[in-house]
């Protein structure tokens, strides 16, 4: 286990957020022992504001005194610092498609699965549509792999890693159903791999019933909100 | 193995433009293929087949798409030539983030100021010129964004260059009214070749963007 560099970590970040998740999963898998600070995103305090004060927002990781914020480029940041169990391919290709598919989960996958979560009636129905187009991509790039760089953990299982325990939750709530385990098996298979993998499992994932409570909440505040989107 | 490099772009895109500054910077020769939006080649859909979209690098027949994503692999696969990323970890992740803040903030607010009117448009402007000081505030007193040389987030903004006239046109306003540190700044860049040889002329941008508005019933 690396311990070089590791004076001073720290994490800010909200528990049930799926950005901050990774960055607890990419610091355990490195071995990187950190001090985590949970945030009250809804109640933001000056730390935050002095930490990310363009976005003020989590995930912020703190190396050495210096912030960085989003969680993509902060997991490029700690694979870069700290050797062990590199997230990242060495071939330049294959870190652009490690990157290219990174945007994938955040702005096709996590975003068609928000607004699903977010909305209703014909928003919703084409936020499932959407959310299922979505996951055929990804079902394709992961057939006949464990993982999605093949055999070992890596940057894009991170970046996707909400899809097997936040976006059951989301379907629940949302009353929808995306992930078809018979439609998207390769995507099932990979849940597995992906939460039974020993970082994963013993870093954190948030609590089931406190995650539905909160989404459920959620749900209500921003169904007016996202009433007109996408049409 | 001479490498076989096709860029499919189109003319006017701020986006493809990165991409050819980057790789005018590297000396690199690539063959060029203006894409018509409006009727996109075979080549194309099988290159980029989620998102169909300009810029895509074909490099030795594997493709590359987004344009950030895209000026990343040019500076690693060619990392001895002119680089544009720093190597420090910390500054390597400082300049992603800001050249991320350009896709964000200066893309979306620059197209609603061509494609709205009345409260929508003044509401993108101020939004267009507040995202363009937090800019000038990062540059500082630096020459580039890169610091004495030309980087990773100088290529990720001077595009938009191209695009200034048609905001302003369009938005009725100067950029350099509200921001003259950074219209020295793109100034500066443009006496560089790479940068002056790889950007569309604000005239060609200002006419293609009519006809995108008469096309879409814009006014």
């Amino acid at each position: 286990m690396e311990k070089r560099d590791e004076s001073s970590v720290k994490l800010v970040g909200f528990w049930v957020s799926p950005f901050v998740h990774r960055v607890r999963w990419a610091l355990k898998l490195k071995g990187v022992e950190y001090e985590y600070i949970e945030e009250d995103i809804f109640n933001k305090s000056p730390l935050l504001s002095e930490l990310n004060p363009l976005y003020k927002k989590v995930p912020v990781l703190v190396h050495d005194g210096k912030p960085l914020s989003d969680s993509s480029i902060i997991l490029e940041y700690v694979d870069q610092k700290w050797r062990s169990n590199p997230l990242f391919p060495d071939d330049p290709y294959q870190r652009a498609q490690a990157h290219l598919w990174a945007r994938f989960a955040d702005e096709k996958v996590l975003e068609s699965a928000w607004l699903a979560l977010c909305s209703e009636g014909k928003t919703q129905e084409r936020a499932v549509k959407q959310a299922i187009e979505n996951l055929e991509h990804v079902e394709e790039k992961l057939k006949g792999k464990r993982f999605f760089g093949g055999d070992i953990i890596g940057h894009v299982d991170l970046m996707m890693g909400f899809i097997s325990y936040m976006l059951p939750v989301w379907e629940e709530v949302g009353g929808v159903k995306i992930l078809d385990p018979h439609k998207f098996p390769a995507i099932a298979a990979w849940t597995n791999n992906f939460l039974n993998h020993e970082a994963i499992k013993a870093e954190y994932l948030p609590p089931t019933a406190e995650t539905s409570t909160y989404f459920q909440w959620r749900r209500k505040e921003l169904i007016p909100v996202y009433a007109s989107y996408g049409q | 193995m001479a490498d076989e490099l096709i860029l499919l772009d189109v003319h006017v895109s701020m986006f493809g433009m990165r991409v050819r500054v980057a790789l005018a910077e590297k000396g690199i020769e690539y063959e060029y293929r203006e894409e018509n939006l409006a009727n996109k080649s075979p080549l194309l859909l099988e290159m980029n087949p989620v998102h169909k979209k300009i810029p895509v690098l074909i490099h030795n027949g594997k493709p590359i798409s987004e344009s950030l994503i895209i000026v990343q692999y040019i500076d690693e696969v060619w990392k001895d030539k002119f680089p544009l990323l720093p190597s420090d970890p910390y500054q390597r992740a400082q300049a992603r983030f800001w050249a991320d803040f350009v896709d964000k903030k200066i893309f979306d607010a620059g197209r609603r100021i061509w494609t709205r009117k009345g409260e929508e448009q003044e509401a993108a402007k101020k939004e267009f010129i507040d995202a363009l000081k937090l800019l000038e505030g990062e540059l500082g007193e630096k020459a580039y964004f890169g610091g004495d040389k030309f980087g990773f987030v100088d290529v990720a903004l001077i595009t938009f260059y191209s695009w200034f006239d048609t905001y302003e046109t369009c938005g009725n306003f100067s950029v350099e009214e509200h921001c003259p540190k950074l219209v020295a700044w793109a100034k500066r860049c443009m006496e560089k070749e790479s940068v002056s040889k790889s950007l569309a002329d604000p005239k060609m941008v200002y006419e293609a963007v009519l006809m995108l508005k008469k096309k879409f019933g814009i006014e």
